[in-house]
């Protein structure tokens, strides 16, 4: 069996060109991890650049109005370039930069991640390349003029679905031309080894800032943890530094789309089943071929039809529970929150609100949850006016 | 592996009953292996495509059974990929082509496709069906040295050839995956993905050599050649060519009708590689 393993998941599924390139990746990595300057640097600049910590915060009118846990929100939205995003990227700029790179490309879907690349990029004096699904686009527009602004040249994706996996497609045909001077900079725990590793280790620094700080507040550890999954980069950070702690619930929201009875889903744990593809082995959204599916959500960040190989992994024993949300129930949610704590958070976001809103009258007000706000929602308005039937043009 | 597929003396490689070595066991012959999508633009045209190559002077024709997301594709074969499978291409109906084919011929068949499609049928009946058409190898571009253990068991079960691919990046890679290589080894000329390139830089006679330094399994060189210049120029440092965009593209263009235009495409590039001198 080969490296990267999450049980039967993980493995590197890749084209022998890029092979050699993985093992210099990994080598280089794992110097950085042992290395005192190289931990100060990107401390340095989570705390000083990103504005780490983020701060838990206890949503006290919502804790009210839904009777029952202590609702607390970790605030990844408040970090510079309003996602989680910017943890992962400082970490492997930092690597690539290492290794001798001048060149950062990436895939985005919502464009939080490209936005995240293209700053890292900026600051650190490298060349950006941002793939982008065409449908993505034109739905998340906003973020493809902050790329350009921050200096990153958008591509947009026209093959396939032109979303999400689109992207990484094109993304990584770039990276197998241009080996030599380009890093990918994959924005979530998937791909193959040791991207699953490495993005959970750089947005773990969210679980670890979050358990102390719950015990700090509330003197003992929450009863459940929720976050919302695409490829699940901000859930892996959410959820692992509380993997060992048997007692903590640990929740991953899916974008169920318009329900996962429909062909309009993005639900890969509900709907998907094991393949290999996107260099790992792990669960996806496929037909009986292992041709893979279109995926839909609101989300464009959860439009992906699979799930990292650790999330595979969580949800085979047990440790993990993995729930859809819809379209519906987001897009309420993001309201709920802004109404209710005045925070527009990210329609990805929303799907771990969605969840709370359904849980948390199941717990007593002893208990606390904490929900990874992993993205601010000012890219969104514009799609929950349209969603909604408001037309904001003048 | 079966146990009779084991080689005895060596104790190691298997010895697989397929048609593989037969394509490279003339002396001084250098194969020509054309690669063409199944079900682009339909089953029957692919039928009726891979024999009229074969009457051309085609000594193996890959047939690439088609996946969503092609990763190690350029352009020309994705096209030609979501083309097939939005015809209804499946799995099951590549292999329907190659019964058909199989009524005609029992020349060397090597299939394409990524690993997905593969697990999804599952391993041992998608070989079982590869032996039972004669089916000789495969090559899955994403399934490196290190996965290999993936598919190796029941391909060689079933006498499958996996076939290897060596890339101009593989460096010091060459040899470990060249010691283990069965069929022929896949040398990639270019860094990317597939397609026609106008030129290739890559030193092809130096991986060769570094690949013959350890096995005497046959070198066919693929990726980006179009031309019957570019096809004896990597015959020539080599046991053959591959070539799949340039092919697939005479496709695109003409559809149904394509089939002479491919089988002239064909007689070029294996008159070209066939001019070579003795002795290369």
């Amino acid at each position: 069996m080969s490296k990267g393993r999450y049980g039967i998941y993980g493995g590197q599924y890749i084209s022998e060109t890029l092979m050699n390139e993985l093992y210099r990746l990994e080598e280089c990595y794992e110097e950085c991890k042992k290395d005192p300057e190289f931990r100060a640097e990107l401390h340095r600049l989570l705390c000083e650049y990103a504005g780490r910590p983020s701060m838990l915060y206890y949503a006290e009118k919502m804790t009210k109005d839904l009777g029952g846990a202590k609702i607390y929100l970790k605030r990844e939205d408040l970090n510079h370039t309003g996602a989680h995003k910017i943890n992962n990227c400082l970490g492997q700029a930092l690597v690539a930069k290492r290794m001798g790179k001048t060149r950062l490309i990436a895939e985005t879907g919502a464009g939080q991640h490209g936005v995240a690349t293209a700053t890292v990029a900026a600051l650190l004096g490298m060349e950006c390349e941002v793939y982008m699904g065409k449908v993505d686009t034109d739905r998340q527009a906003l973020n493809v003029y902050r790329m350009e602004l921050l200096g990153a040249k958008v591509t947009p994706v026209m093959t396939g679905t032109q979303t999400l996996k689109d992207a990484i497609n094109e993304a990584m045909r770039d990276w197998s031309c241009r080996v030599q001077d380009t890093h990918y900079m994959i924005g979530s725990v998937m791909g193959p080894h040791p991207f699953p590793m490495m993005v959970r280790d750089f947005q773990s620094v969210i679980s670890k800032e979050a358990r102390r700080q719950i015990l700090e507040k509330e003197g003992r550890l929450p009863t459940a943890v929720v976050a919302c999954v695409g490829g699940g980069s901000n859930a892996m950070g959410m959820f692992y530094n509380f993997i060992p702690d048997k007692d903590v619930e640990l929740i991953g929201c899916e974008a169920a789309g318009k329900g996962v009875d429909t062909a309009l889903t993005a639900a890969t744990v509900a709907t998907g089943s094991v393949g290999i593809f996107h260099g790992m082995k792990s669960m996806f959204c496929q037909d009986e071929y292992g041709q893979i599916a279109p995926v839909y959500s609101i989300s464009a960040g959860l439009d992906y039809p699979g799930i990292g190989p650790e999330h595979a992994w969580l949800h085979d024993t047990g440790r993990a529970t993995y729930v859809p949300i819809t379209d519906d129930e987001a897009v309420d949610a993001f309201e709920y929150l802004a109404r209710t704590e005045g925070i527009i958070c990210a329609v990805e976001s929303a799907h771990a609100i969605a969840e709370v809103r359904k849980i948390a009258k199941n717990y007593s007000p002893d208990q606390s949850i904490i929900v990874c706000l992993s993205g601010r929602g000012d890219k969104d308005v514009a799609a929950i006016a349209r969603y909604r039937g408001v037309d904001l043009r003048d | 592996m079966t146990e009779q597929n084991t080689d005895i003396k060596t104790g190691a490689r298997p010895v697989l009953h397929n048609k593989l070595p037969q394509v490279f066991s003339t002396p001084n012959h250098k194969a020509f292996i054309p690669f063409i999508t199944a079900g682009d633009p339909t089953p029957e045209d692919t039928v009726s495509f891979i024999l009229k190559m074969f009457d051309a002077g085609a000594d193996l024709v890959e047939i690439g059974i088609p996946f969503s997301d092609p990763t190690a594709e350029g352009v020309v074969i994705q096209e030609a990929s979501l083309r097939a499978l939005k015809g209804g291409m499946t799995t099951d109906k590549a292999f329907e082509i190659v019964e058909k084919v199989r009524e005609k011929t029992d020349k060397p068949l090597v299939f394409m496709t990524y690993i997905n499609p593969v697990f999804h049928y599952g391993y041992d009946a998608f070989f079982a069906r590869c032996e039972k058409l004669g089916i000789d190898g495969i090559v899955v571009p994403d399934v490196p040295f290190e996965e290999r253990e993936e598919v190796l068991g029941p391909a060689n079960a079933h006498n499958v050839s996996l076939i290897s691919m060596i890339s101009p990046t593989s460096e010091s890679r060459i040899q470990s995956i060249a010691r283990e290589a069965e069929g022929y080894i896949y040398v990639v000329s270019s860094m990317g993905v597939t397609g026609m390139r106008g030129q290739i830089t890559t030193d092809i006679g130096a991986m060769v050599r570094s690949i013959r330094a350890v096995t005497d399994v046959p070198c066919a060189v693929g990726f980006g050649i179009s031309s019957p210049e570019q096809a004896a120029k990597m015959a020539a440092v080599s046991d053959g060519a591959i070539v799949g965009s340039a092919v697939v593209n005479i496709i695109a263009k003409y559809g149904s009708g394509a089939g002479d235009k491919v089988a002239d495409f064909v007689r070029s590039m294996k008159a070209a590689i066939a001019a070579l001198p003795a002795g290369n």
